[in-house]
């Protein structure tokens, strides 16, 4: 059956309480099964061998010794990773990325694994691979990379559109934009230019991969493992692996923490052949060090931001030029980096132009909203020159400029409702912006955007015979969706809360669901659930027919009951779901509903953040004494998690903004992977983080959802940029902001 | 109807903001794209997105596009 | 190499184990005795996701060699709970939705723990400080902050309230004492 998926402005009864969530007994216990808590019989050890060099050929790799050390059970290569996705060069990559073929292309780049009963001889099994490395010249920084003279990290990449005979480490060039920027600068009375730069980061999720692997020799496999898609991970080991999709049943643990990080394969495939090599079950857990050196950070950037403006306040024309790194494997994280990098204003004439490019560093995954905070980064550093040269409030100046209903996005499309602007009013409006600064203080805001998206979804609601309700999902709980999808089921069949069970299901359950990222989870299965509810009531009213003996057009659904509606039918009690329930048995069997949807109509979100900050002038040391953030969700099915959210992310902005960095030698070798030297924010780096949520609703879907887990990572790199540039009168330009940075910035303006 | 063109998809047709093409469907809208451009073949088989109306589709072949509907093609986005 | 038979004991209970002289006591706890609530973030004492208490004091777990709690105490995140009852902290933290994926769960209820047994009444700075060593890459620690100031003051209620009919005992450093013992 098909359903409207338009908003329908409905009232609620437990949607946007805040209720316990279901898996919180498990997570306080210590109950709750992560990727590295599951155990098979006959497990063994799986472990990683890792390129000491940033660029090598690798002329020969020796496992003999190791293959003879007693206890070890499978030692593998490349060579035991042959190409079953004939040559497809996106698949291809993601098998590079997890063994090298004859080239190890950055530090920490897997080049052969072992299985051992322990961990003892696992690591004595690494030491004794002799692998013969030759050196090669190397490039770390994204504006090296584009140079003529520069290292090739990829010999078969070309630009498209470029030279065919000439290799280069630009894989992509993206342009985004409409108008005439020429005429809009012609017009323009202020003209303002800056370059930006920003360095790595990676998500840090505090739990590092992990998974328990089972492959037999029938090719029937199975694979536990912390992912925020085991579908994605079910599609993508089976074809590298060369296995049936239906044989490989893949189980989403509890995964602890991935913000973009765990939606690629990086060992998954590795634990699959050794388990397949040694026909055992092998267990394999990244080390922190392998989680920096080989899985996936986000780019560092170079960028170059024009901004033209007429003394009215109106922007006329806006030029952005991004240069993002991806690692070794071509991406399109420049070219999401052109998408959103203008998009919460009204431009007439505007551009981005977006480079990808290659360097000899880890592969670039997703980092929440990707690509969007560094080049807000740069435009709202910017878009703060061109308010003070202008004379002009900023929060002012963004509000005369924000996109709203009509405007004409930077990246295409005409947005419908938007909530740019009220987020700005919301900022004026805020008890913050009268909080007096002290000496050394200075205050910042800055706004941001994200897509979100829906995807491929499906769900199963199953009415258990006492009138409880089983939900299975296939969208992974990253940060509690689990409550927030049992409330969507709850306010669909008109039962309590705590009548529902919403379970992630496994890759044998259901069908295909699209990864847990782009701000889907809730958004997605919760358009599944609802009609999946709605198709379980058709069933419902049907049964309630039959108890009744009446037609079953006559049957209605109101608040989780059957009624019998019309004059003739006045002397019949209503039957409750639990009612129908039990006499299932009799009147059909098991009641159920399911629903398969594509679910398009994704609406786009916008945040505007406020920060405070002091900065000691001595030391170039970081502050941050008040923070505010205002976003758009939609509908706030459980605003506990949506304020979580809101919070999580501003604080990951934080630590970009502030501290995280990879910092590389002139060896290309990464020289701080581990929480101790790559520093995220800590209890008391931080203020309590004030959040408001605003509520505009998504006119394509019922309950006017929108993604709400990405967009406040995008502000906070900007808004702290202003602030520190407010406070000691020197605007910052290189992210992060650190002590020596901010002392450099201070000595080269004196 | 005019189709507007963005990114990769616009310099694959060598810089062409839009194009005049007619269709009831997305699917009719990729199939006639797929015909009469066969510089987007790698990017429409690696997968697209078609935005009608402010609205973003990736792979709902059967969405109708409404007559004056304003339709952009663009890139997938990702999340994290 | 020869193995180390350790007696010690584990949320209350008399445990045995054998493990290698150089293994350290967060792979005893989650590969031999099959407590896997203390998780490995780091091993390098840098995340205080694998945070227990050895006689009532906060370690991380991947610091500390299974040899040396012999004779000692050991309490992990599974032996927060007595019985049925949730330990204040645990209830708080559910309440004011202090988790979101939950992988720190477990070390910052133990580290949590740990400050409120020294001090039944700390301020936001000592809470912030006291819970440093424990990263969270989700929540922002706002919502484990405000957790924690509200089972502090619940905690602070129930001694005021027992302190009333029994003079002299604060029931949460004697819930401790008796498993430290």
């Amino acid at each position: 059956m098909s359903h409207d998926a338009s908003f329908t402005n409905q009232k609620f009864k437990v949607i946007g309480t805040r209720v316990p969530r279901p898996d919180g007994i498990d997570k306080v216990t210590g109950r709750a099964r992560y990727g590295a808590d599951a155990t098979a019989p006959g497990q063994l050890v799986g472990m990683i061998l890792r390129s000491p060099h940033a660029h090598a050929d690798i002329r020969k790799i020796d496992t003999s010794a190791a293959e003879a050390l007693p206890g070890v059970k499978a030692v593998i290569t490349s060579a035991d990773l042959p190409d079953k996705v004939g040559g497809r060069r996106d698949m291809l990559d993601i098998l590079e990325n997890c063994m090298a073929r004859g080239r190890a292309l950055y530090d920490g780049h897997a080049v052969a694994a072992v299985a051992a009963i322990d961990a003892e001889t696992a690591k004595r099994a690494l030491k004794l691979i002799k692998v013969d490395y030759k050196p090669l010249a190397h490039v770390t920084d994204v504006d090296e990379a584009m140079r003529d003279d520069a290292p090739i990290v990829q010999p078969w990449v070309r630009t498209a559109g470029g030279d065919p005979n000439k290799p280069t480490n630009v894989a992509q060039i993206s342009q985004f934009g409409h108008g005439d920027l020429d005429a809009g600068f012609a017009e323009a009375d202020v003209i303002i230019e800056r370059s930006y730069k920003t360095e790595q980061t990676h998500q840090g999720y505090i739990e590092p991969h992990a998974c328990l692997a089972s492959v037999g020799p029938d090719g029937q496999g199975e694979l536990w493992v912390t992912t925020q898609g085991h579908y994605t991970f079910r599609t993508q080991c089976a074809a590298l692996l060369g296995m049936e999709v239906a044989k490989l049943k893949v189980t989403s643990s509890e995964i602890g923490g991935g913000f973009g990080g765990k939606t690629h394969v990086w060992m998954e495939p590795v634990a699959l052949a050794l388990s397949r090599k040694a026909n055992r079950p092998v267990k394999l857990v990244l080390t922190r060090e392998e989680t920096f050196r080989g899985t996936g950070p986000t780019c560092s950037t170079s960028i170059d931001i024009k901004i033209g403006a007429r003394r009215d306040g109106r922007i006329t024309a806006a030029l952005a030029t991004l240069r993002y790194q991806d690692g070794a494997f071509p991406g399109i994280w420049g070219m999401l980096g052109a998408m959103t990098a203008w998009a919460c204003y009204d431009l007439p004439n505007v551009k981005s132009v977006a480079y990808d490019v290659l360097v000899n560093r880890p592969k670039v995954a997703a980092y929440r909203a990707p690509s969007a905070p560094m080049a807000a980064f740069a435009v709202e550093s910017t878009v703060d020159l061109v308010a003070r040269e202008l004379g002009m409030d900023p929060v002012d100046f963004r509000l005369l400029n924000a996109a709203k209903e009509g405007t004409r996005a930077s990246y295409g499309p005409t947005y419908g409702p938007i909530g740019i602007g009220p987020t700005l009013e919301a900022v004026k409006n805020h008890p913050q912006m009268k909080v007096k600064l002290g000496p050394n203080q200075g205050r910042g805001m800055a706004c941001g955007f994200w897509f979100n998206f829906g995807g491929q979804t499906c769900s199963t609601v199953n009415i258990g015979v006492d009138g409880t309700v089983n939900v299975s999902v296939g969208t992974v709980d990253v940060g509690g969706s689990r409550a927030s999808l049992s409330l969507i089921a709850a306010e669909e069949l008109g039962v309590p809360y705590e009548s529902v069970k919403c379970t992630v299901a496994d890759t044998a359950t259901l069908g295909h669901n699209d990864t847990t990222e782009g701000s889907r989870g809730t958004f997605s299965s919760g358009m599944a659930i609802i009609f999946a509810c709605r198709n379980a009531v058709q069933e419902l009213r049907a049964r309630a027919a039959k108890m009744m003996d009446v037609p079953v057009e006559d049957v209605h659904w109101e608040n989780g009951q059957a009624v019998a509606l019309g004059t003739q039918h006045s002397n019949l009690q209503p039957l409750t779901l639990a009612q129908i329930a039990r006499k299932s048995p009799q009147t059909g069997g098991p009641i159920a509903g399911h629903n398969e949807v594509v679910a398009d109509g994704a609406g786009v979100s916008f945040a505007s953040h406020i920060c405070d900050v002091e900065v000691d002038p001595e030391t170039g040391q970081t502050r941050v004494l008040r923070y505010a953030v205002i976003q758009d969700a939609g509908k706030a099915i459980h605003p506990d998690y949506v304020e979580g959210q809101f919070q999580g992310a501003a604080a990951q902005g934080i630590g970009w903004a502030l501290n995280e960095e990879y910092i590389y030698g002139k060896d290309g070798r990464l020289q701080n992977p581990g929480f101790l030297d790559y520093r995220i924010p800590v209890c008391s780096d931080l203020p309590f983080i004030d959040t408001q949520i605003l509520e505009i609703p998504n006119p394509g879907h019922p309950y006017g959802i929108r993604g709400v887990g990405e967009t406040s990572i995008v502000p906070p790199l900007a808004a702290i940029g202003n602030a520190v540039s407010n406070a000691v009168g020197v605007r910052m330009t290189h992210v992060p902001m650190s002590p020596p940075r901010i002392l450099g910035a201070i000595k080269a303006a004196r | 109807m005019k189709v507007a063109l963005t990114g990769p998809i616009r310099d694959a047709l060598g810089g062409l903001a839009s194009i005049e093409i007619e269709a009831d469907t997305i699917r009719e809208l990729m199939q006639r794209l797929e015909d009469r451009y066969p510089a987007l073949a790698p990017l429409l088989d690696a997968g697209i997105a078609v935005a009608i109306n402010g609205e973003i589709f990736r792979d709902r072949w059967g969405e109708v596009i409404p007559r004056h509907a304003e339709v952009v093609l663009m890139p997938r986005i990702p999340g994290g | 190499m020869a193995g180390v038979h350790v007696s010690t004991t584990i949320n209350g209970d008399p445990v045995e184990f054998v493990c290698q002289p150089g293994e350290v006591l967060l792979d005893v706890l989650r590969n031999r005795i099959g407590l896997t609530g203390a998780k490995e973030g780091c091993g390098t004492g840098d995340c205080g996701a694998c945070s227990v208490t050895v006689d009532g004091r906060l370690v991380c777990a991947c610091l500390v060699l299974g040899a040396e709690v012999e004779g000692r105490s050991v309490t992990t995140v599974e032996g927060l709970a007595s019985g049925g009852e949730l330990h204040p902290l645990q209830r708080k933290f559910i309440e004011h939705a202090a988790l979101q994926c939950g992988i720190c769960t477990p070390g910052f209820l133990v580290a949590a723990k740990a400050l409120l047994d020294r001090n039944a009444s700390p301020s936001e700075e000592e809470i912030r400080y006291a819970l440093a060593g424990n990263l969270c890459r989700c929540t922002g620690y706002d919502k484990i902050v405000r957790a924690v100031q509200a089972a502090a003051s619940e905690l602070a209620t129930d001694a005021t309230r027992k302190s009333g009919k029994a003079s002299g005992s604060k029931s949460g450093r004697k819930s401790t004492k008796k498993q430290v013992a």
